[in-house]
């Protein structure tokens, strides 16, 4: 019962939906039609990114209501969130991570520090940015990204 | 009329040949040519069955063939079924047999055993056909003795093979003096000892003799049938033996067993009070709970097949109790339906065993593994051996479009109107009889998923699988014959048609027409229902080819395939050891059972020298025993092992001691004869 | 030739197939609203399964037939279960066939094929999918059956038209002590059978947690596709089932195309009912931990043992017929 009350008196907590980004769109996004699969890659981050894509999914900025949902295989997934500088450790399997999604598929960078190592550039454990391991459709730079910033380049994806 | 005769003297014929054969022939054609006989011995007594099924009866005194008694046959419906089945299976594993032992000559292939194997088949044929309790011990011991000899026939390459015989001899030699007291005290009772004379004599003694012949020929049957208390012959003989001798022990041998219970429990004694059938149902719930339970911790393929011949005929036995109690309340019809779904599960079982233990064989051959823990891969390897076994095992599991669905449907139905029956008893027996059906109905869908899956799918556990290649072609056709009487009895089971009812009518009850051309129909008094296993499989086919067809056509524009690496999390290449194995499959299972089943685990930490701390070897082991067996056979073993010490103390040494012993018995016995009589 | 019937199964397998990822999309959005988020409305899973349709069609290295097929045969086996339970008409072609344990072990049947899929993939995560769905459907088999008991036990008979038209004719027996707990019974079967809470989360990402989804993990594109409308056709048969077997009312028992059409607005209203309140729900349970289900199990079939009892020793219709 006490869970029924907190149900009714909290009422809704998203928060309206802004307007529909403008930038760029890549190619591939047109044929998903309003449903994005994403498979979240942690490549060497220091969770910050991780925290705030959490909160992208929450309910106070719901990216679920734009068409894209977490899943846990990237068999299952259409694009690929990379946070974080490739370590040496995590190149390969984020290599097989991309390589095991079906076409059409895009990796999103997300964070300074996918794009262009950020923080940890030159460190002796970073092999590089995302885009030296895998081609890179999209970009969300910050450090980290606001979660409103994630959700609307997961809305250029989603068309929604 | 003369086809019974003359079909099981060419039999005969046939199996003393096969014999002969098997003693005389160099090894290069003795497989050969013993299986092309024994398959004569199959065919022939096969032959004989269908035609008793067809309506003919046959019946003959041979007073020549044994002193003091004579012989007496006779073949009616219910004995043209299991004389069917049996031929049936003998037929094709007899060809799958030749191509078994066509690599060399020990094991199966040598002389003794192939002389022995067509009086193993001839046995299974004849015994249905005896009409005497003399004619019929007199067989039975020749089933029992020729099985023997053949389960030893690997010992050479292992040694549980001896102890296994061991065991197999000393049980069935048990049920053999439980039957020769039980027809002993009916034949002296009924006063003569032909089955005619027994059947007529069977109403004027009292009900406690009755009840005592009962127990007594129940308890030696279900023996043979691997029912539990008595069953722990089961799960080490057909393991040890060779496979094609599992598949003839375990598809025919075993019917025997219900052949026994019907023929002596239905038609010789003409049925009995409620505490019979609820003994038989009893004995058959709790071998189809334990023995699938038992299955699904199995890691050894072949003793996961034998504790899932124990559940089905668990199944079969419950079947054969809950048509006794239909009739012992005064519902014939009933019981007559539930007699033919019992029946007919006989029969579908004896075509999906043989084809598994078969297919089984084959592995065992091509990789030198019973163990699934160490299996996998063969369907690459071995694809026709694992598309057969894939059709045995969706047999097993009971589920539409197999063939055992089609019996389990009809024993459902036969259960579920059972409550149509007044009383006390069949409201709470049949409840819990459903319960039990389904139970172990579930549980073998997770043995066959664990045995198909594990055994055959995914990627090599060890060298032996990796090595493994398709059987030859000889097995291969005894296996595809199997299939073929497997997916007949799935798609169109009216061909037994009217042949079940004539048996369930030969063993005293009304038949009820339950299965006809495509499909099965329960018309009863109140209550009907109809099955089509055709329809289902259209119907499937067809809604499988649509759903493909639209996916295919909804993705016209990506069509090509690609081979992708498996998902191995990113780590690294997942290898064959890290896949599931059978023991893992079963662990959620065990869980859950461990009250009943008591598994044990022992781990054996070995520290190194140096110090007591650092571990150089840990040893794991998990096994989970037989229970039955522990709590019950072990008191009596060692109980006989005290006996047996205790009176080697009679054993002084003293002739003056054993001529007393001598003395004192002779006047004992005497002045007994004088007062007794 | 009976033309309103023909009608009746074609309308169901319509509304059944276009409504199951509508069924699906409507529970996400009343959970999605109970969490106080927005929720991506009720047509997303069909543009999911849309999508998935047009990617591209993987085959893992090690893989063979076993988990080629089993995507299809889920699909087949539900919609032969959509042709063959009344949903909208008792009066069909198919109402010979439609026995109510064939129903039951056409679902066994999907749920085996996926454990194969599962082992063919010979990933650790497959086997362990494979081996606690198995587990699992062992389980719940007892439940299943003894249900079907007890329904058939007032019906006189497992098929599935004359039990539902029984039980539309005679509304007493779904409020006897038999029928109620023979609901409880089978719902809790239902739950565990279609891979919901608290038997199982089909929502989670933690592989250690899944039973069903640690099946999938390896199909892509067209099979997912497949794999994804398999689950959503189940559930709606299931609950389809369960609102045809406990609230019969409005299902067309004769040849008239009004009443068909009016069975089939309220079996899309009794479905929808039941998914909505089925999806509240579960905002309230904890998936059960792997080892309690057994538990769960077992107290359902207790209760459906009950119901055997009731119905046959309060009900009398057993005994005295």
């Amino acid at each position: 019962m006490g869970l029924l009350r907190k149900i009714r008196d909290t009422g809704r907590v998203a928060e309206p939906a802004p307007p529909r980004p403008e930038g760029h769109v890549p190619p591939q996004a047109k044929e998903f039609g309003g449903s994005v699969q994403v498979r979240c890659v942690d490549a060497g981050s220091c969770n910050g990114c991780e925290i705030e894509i959490a909160g992208a999914f929450n309910p106070v900025y719901d990216a679920e209501r734009y068409g894209a949902r977490l899943v846990a295989s990237p068999r299952h997934a259409d694009v690929a969130l990379v946070t974080g500088p490739v370590t040496r450790n995590m190149a390969e399997p984020l290599r097989r991570t991309v390589a095991a999604m079906p076409e059409p598929r895009l990796v999103v960078a997300v964070g300074d520090c996918a794009i262009n190592c950020g923080e940890f550039a030159g460190g002796h454990g970073v092999e590089g940015a995302v885009s030296d391991v895998v081609p890179v459709d999209l970009q969300v730079p910050g450090c980290p990204p606001r979660p409103d910033e994630i959700v609307a380049a997961l809305r250029r994806v989603t068309g929604r | 009329m003369s086809l019974i005769p003359a079909a099981l003297a060419t039999a005969t014929g046939l199996g003393v040949a096969g014999a002969a054969a098997g003693l005389v022939l160099p090894q290069r054609v003795r497989g050969a040519v013993v299986g092309v006989l024994t398959a004569g011995v199959g065919v022939a007594g096969g032959a004989s069955g269908v035609a008793a099924l067809g309506g003919s009866r046959w019946s003959a005194e041979v007073p020549g063939l044994l002193p003091l008694a004579g012989t007496h046959f006779a073949v009616d419906a219910l004995s043209g079924l299991f004389m069917a089945v049996a031929g049936a299976v003998v037929a094709a594993v007899a060809v799958y047999g030749a191509g078994y032992v066509a690599g060399g000559a020990h094991g199966l292939g040598s002389r003794g055993a192939q002389a022995v194997l067509p009086l193993f088949a001839l046995s299974l044929l004849l015994v249905p056909a005896a009409a005497s309790v003399s004619t019929f011990l007199l067989l039975w011991e020749l089933m029992a003795l020729t099985s023997l000899l053949l389960v030893p026939a690997e010992h050479r390459a292992r040694p549980a093979v001896r102890e296994a015989a061991v065991w197999y001899a000393v049980m069935t030699h048990l049920g053999l003096v439980l039957l020769l007291v039980g027809f002993m005290v009916y034949a002296a009772q009924a006063g003569g000892e032909t089955f005619a004379a027994l059947r007529s004599g069977s109403g004027a003694m009292s009900p406690a003799v009755r009840g005592l012949v009962f127990v007594l020929t129940a308890v030696a049957f279900s023996s043979k049938a691997g029912l539990v208390p008595l069953h722990a012959w089961l799960p080490r003989a057909h393991p040890e033996a060779p496979s094609a001798v599992s598949a003839l022990m375990s598809a025919a041998m075993v019917n025997l067993g219900v052949y026994g219970l019907v023929r002596v429990g239905f038609d010789l004694l003409g049925g009995g009070p409620a505490w019979w059938w609820l003994l038989a149902m009893a004995m058959g719930g709790l071998s189809a709970v334990y023995g699938i339970l038992q299955a699904a911790m199995a890691s050894d393929l072949k003793r996961l097949l034998a504790y899932s011949t124990s559940e089905n005929m668990g199944l079969v036995v419950l079947g054969v109790g809950a048509a006794g109690l239909f009739d012992h309340a005064g519902n014939k019809a009933l019981a007559g339906l539930a007699l033919a779904a019992a029946l007919l599960h006989v029969v579908n079982h004896s075509a999906f065993k043989a084809l598994l233990f078969c297919a089984a064989g084959s592995v065992l051959r091509a990789t030198g593994e019973r163990n699934l823990d160490l299996l996998g891969g063969l369907r690459a390897r071995m694809p026709l051996t694992t598309g057969l076994f894939a059709l045995g095992a969706l047999g097993a599991v009971a589920l539409p479009p197999g063939n055992g669905f089609i019996s389990e449907w009809l024993l459902l139905q036969s259960m579920i109107h059972g409550l149509a029956v007044p009383g006390v008893t069949t409201a709470i027996v049949l409840p819990v009889a459903v319960a039990v059906i389904a139970l172990s109905s579930g549980l073998a869908a997770a043995v066959f998923v664990k045995a198909l899956g594990v055994g055959f799918f995914a990627r090599p556990r060890a060298e032996g699988a990796a090595a493994a290649r398709e059987s030859p072609l000889l097995m291969l056709a005894g296996m595809g014959l199997l299939a073929a009487l497997c997916a007949a009895l799935a798609l169109v089971p009216g061909l037994l048609g009217d042949g079940l009812d004539r048996a369930v009518e030969a063993a005293g009850r009304p038949g009820t027409r339950p299965v006809s051309g495509g499909g099965l129909q329960v018309r009863l008094d109140e209550v009907s229902a109809v099955f089509s296993p055709l329809w289902v499989v259209a119907t499937l086919t067809v809604t499988l080819g649509a759903v493909t067809a639209t996916v295919r056509w909804a993705g016209r524009r990506r069509q090509r395939r690609t081979r992708a690496r498996l998902w191995d999390c990113g780590g690294g290449a997942p290898t064959p050891r890290m896949a599931y194995t059978a023991t893992s499959f079963a662990e959620p299972l065990q869980r859950v059972f461990d009250d009943v089943l008591a598994p044990e685990q022992d781990v054996d930490v070995t520290p190194m020298r140096e110090s007591a701390y650092l571990v150089e070897r840990v040893k794991f082991r998990n096994r989970v025993p037989d229970r039955i067996e522990h709590r019950l056979y072990r008191p009596v073993l060692d109980f006989l092992a005290a006996a047996g010490q205790s009176a080697r103390r009679l054993a002084g040494g003293s002739v003056h001691a054993y001529l007393g012993y001598g003395f004192f018995g002779l006047v004992t016995l005497l002045v007994v004869l004088v007062v007794g009589w | 030739m009976n033309t309103v019937g023909y009608t009746a199964i074609v309308l169901q397998v319509g509304a059944v197939v276009a409504g199951a990822p509508l069924l699906t999309g409507l529970m996400r959005q009343t959970r999605a609203r109970l969490e106080g988020r927005a929720g991506a409305g009720v047509l997303q899973p069909w543009r999911d399964v849309r999508k998935l349709l047009r990617k591209e069609p993987i085959t893992p290295v090690g893989t063979g037939p076993a988990f080629r097929w089993a995507p299809p045969l889920l699909v087949a086996t539900s919609l032969v279960l959509a042709v063959l339970v009344p949903l909208i008409s008792t009066d069909t072609p198919v109402r010979g066939r439609a026995d109510l344990i064939v129903v039951v072990s056409l679902l066994a049947l999907g749920t085996l094929a996926l454990a194969l899929a599962g082992l063919d993939t010979g990933t650790a995560f497959g086997g362990m999918g494979a081996s606690r769905e198995m587990t699992i459907a062992a389980l719940v088999e007892p439940t299943i059956l003894m249900a079907v008991f007890a329904l058939s036990i007032p019906a006189g008979s497992t098929n599935l038209p004359v039990i539902v038209a029984g039980a539309a004719d005679q509304p007493a027996r779904l409020t006897s002590p038999a029928g109620l707990l023979a609901i409880a019974a089978l719902a809790v079967a239902v739950l565990a059978e279609s891979g919901r809470l608290p038997v199982d989360n089909p929502a989670t990402h933690l592989e250690l947690t899944m039973v069903h989804e640690a099946m999938t993990l390896e199909y892509a594109g067209p099979d997912l596709a497949l794999v994804e409308f398999g689950a959503h056709l189940r559930l709606t048969v299931l609950l389809g089932l369960l609102a045809s077997l406990f609230a019969p009312w409005g299902i067309a028992t004769g040849a008239s195309l009004a009443a068909v059409l009016l069975a089939l607005l309220l079996a899309v209203l009794k479905v929808a009912v039941l998914g909505m309140a089925l999806a509240a729900a579960e905002v309230f349970w904890a998936k059960l931990r792997l080892f309690r289900v057994p538990e769960l199990l077992a107290g359902s079939f207790l209760l459906a043992l009950l119901a055997v009892t009731a119905s046959y020793f309060l009900g009398g219709e057993g005994g005295q017929r």
